[in-house]
């Protein structure tokens, strides 16, 4: 069985790793390559780089902080934030990314996730989907970070993406961003029960006990951590230890 | 003295980690774009991205496949990763019937989407896995010399190569209880379904080792 994975999670502004709760208040942490180099060497297994205010400049712009991080760091990296086309997702893979994540577009334009899976393969191509709560058992999909309501059901939206030909889906609470009071397990529940494909659980974890209960209680593939991590309260391997002591079978060094 | 390595440069894109890691390495990197320049490779590597179907028709494209053939029992290392090592076999399923290389025997199958006792199993096959010998294989002087059982390499992938010679397998994973083909061998062509250069230091193990072939 491929283990379950840690992803460090660092959103990008411009040159900096910042840090935000409830995607408001932003605070910066400081070089995401060091971050990024530390992390590798630390056992993460993979990396995440969001483009947070891509979408205010209307283009991603990581490649040069990507292009510098898979220098020398070589696990997979995911990209994601204000990619809008095949060429853009090209752009993105050509700088060392492996992995393009899509939400603001896709929800726009659903052709566009059968567009870069069709051209880079279904593995690159990880559809991103942030969820607020609106009443029990229903969130609805969030774009632009949090700030833009789309009026759509998130669980029909993360089926539909599959059926288009997402490969992974990255579900991020924006309730739970950042209070590290734990992930919404509900939601994460909610999608692993109708979709196929590996879904990556972030937003909330604040404890251990976090990451064991969205992987045992709501079959999340991934964890993607960023809290935690760059504040120094939980390590990588505080965590995979204590994911071992629960049973479950992660990447061990 | 510098290791060189040609990577047949079909038009397939994200050739910068690989590259990256080769030259962290220290080889020297030279992308093969004519049939000369296949033919004058010391080692080969084979990238691959995206679905089997286009990467063969780029090959086509490109007019390197008869130069890429050539290197087969040619005695220098060639390694075919990912959708490379697919593309090292017969043919693949995946969005219709497409022909490979046929450098090795078998055939490109998707990986089944229920586990080995009926429940769902979630694809693509993502993350990282052990890798363990298969049957008879004996990994010393091949591109896992050195490398531990059950080292664990990162994969992505939907569908997986089905050597039809069982000598031909090298290295298998296990995925919802299926075998899957990991690393192959056939002379002096090697394919490796997983990322080599996205695998930590196993994986830089792997390409040393290609490397020092």
């Amino acid at each position: 069985m491929a283990k379950i994975r840690t992803i460090a999670r660092l959103d990008v502004k411009g040159p900096n790793l910042i840090k935000g709760v409830h995607l408001e208040g932003l605070r910066i942490v400081g070089d995401p390559n060091e971050f990024a180099a530390r992390y590798y060497n630390e056992g993460a297994d993979e990396l995440l780089y969001m483009d947070i205010v891509a979408s205010l400049y209307g283009r991603n712009n990581l490649t040069d902080v990507v292009r510098r991080t898979a220098r020398n760091v070589f696990i997979p990296i995911t990209v994601g934030g204000g990619i809008r086309s095949v060429q853009d997702a090209i752009e993105i893979l050509r700088s060392g990314a492996d992995k393009v994540a899509v939400n603001t577009a896709a929800t726009k334009r659903p052709e566009l996730i059968t567009e870069i899976s069709t051209r880079l393969g279904n593995q690159c191509m990880v559809l991103s989907i942030e969820a607020k709560k609106i009443a029990d058992g229903k969130w609805e999909v969030y774009t632009d970070n949090g700030r833009e309501r789309t009026g759509m059901d998130v669980v029909d939206w993360a089926v539909r993406g599959c059926e288009l030909g997402a490969g992974e889906i990255l579900l991020t609470s924006v309730d739970k961003e950042g209070t590290n009071k734990n992930f919404d397990i509900e939601l994460i529940k909610a999608v692993t029960e109708k979709v196929n494909i590996p879904v990556i659980a972030s937003g909330g974890m604040g404890a251990t006990e976090h990451f064991v209960e969205a992987v045992k209680d709501a079959d999340a593939s991934a964890v993607a951590i960023a809290d935690v991590l760059h504040f120094k309260k939980i390590g990588l391997q505080e965590i995979r230890n204590a994911a071992v002591e629960a049973g479950i079978d992660v990447r061990t060094r | 003295m510098t290791k060189k390595v040609t990577v047949v440069d079909y038009g397939v894109g994200n050739l910068f980690s690989v590259r990256g890691a080769l030259e962290h390495l220290g080889a020297e990197v030279v992308m093969g774009k004519t049939p000369e320049d296949i033919r004058a490779a010391d080692r080969l590597l084979l990238p691959g991205v995206g679905a089997f179907g286009d990467a063969m028709d780029d090959m086509v494209a490109s007019g390197l496949i008869s130069s890429t053939l050539e290197a087969r029992g040619n005695g220098r290392p060639f390694l075919g990763i990912c959708l490379g090592m697919q593309m090292l076999f017969d043919d693949s399923s995946e969005f219709g019937h497409h022909d490979g290389l046929a450098m090795i025997g078998g055939s490109v199958v998707a990986i089944p989407d229920i586990d080995s006792t009926g429940a769902k199993l979630r694809i693509p096959h993502v993350g990282w896995n052990e890798l363990h010998p298969s049957a008879g294989a004996d990994w010393s002087g091949t591109i896992l010399d050195g490398v531990a059982e059950r080292s664990t390499v990162y994969f992505v992938h939907s569908y997986m190569a089905s050597p039809i010679d069982p000598s031909h397998r090298l290295a298998d994973t296990i995925y919802g209880g299926h075998s899957i083909s990991a690393v192959v061998q056939k002379d002096n062509v090697f394919g490796c379904q997983f990322h080599p250069e996205k695998s930590g230091e196993v994986g830089l193990k792997l390409i040393s080792n290609f490397l020092a072939c």
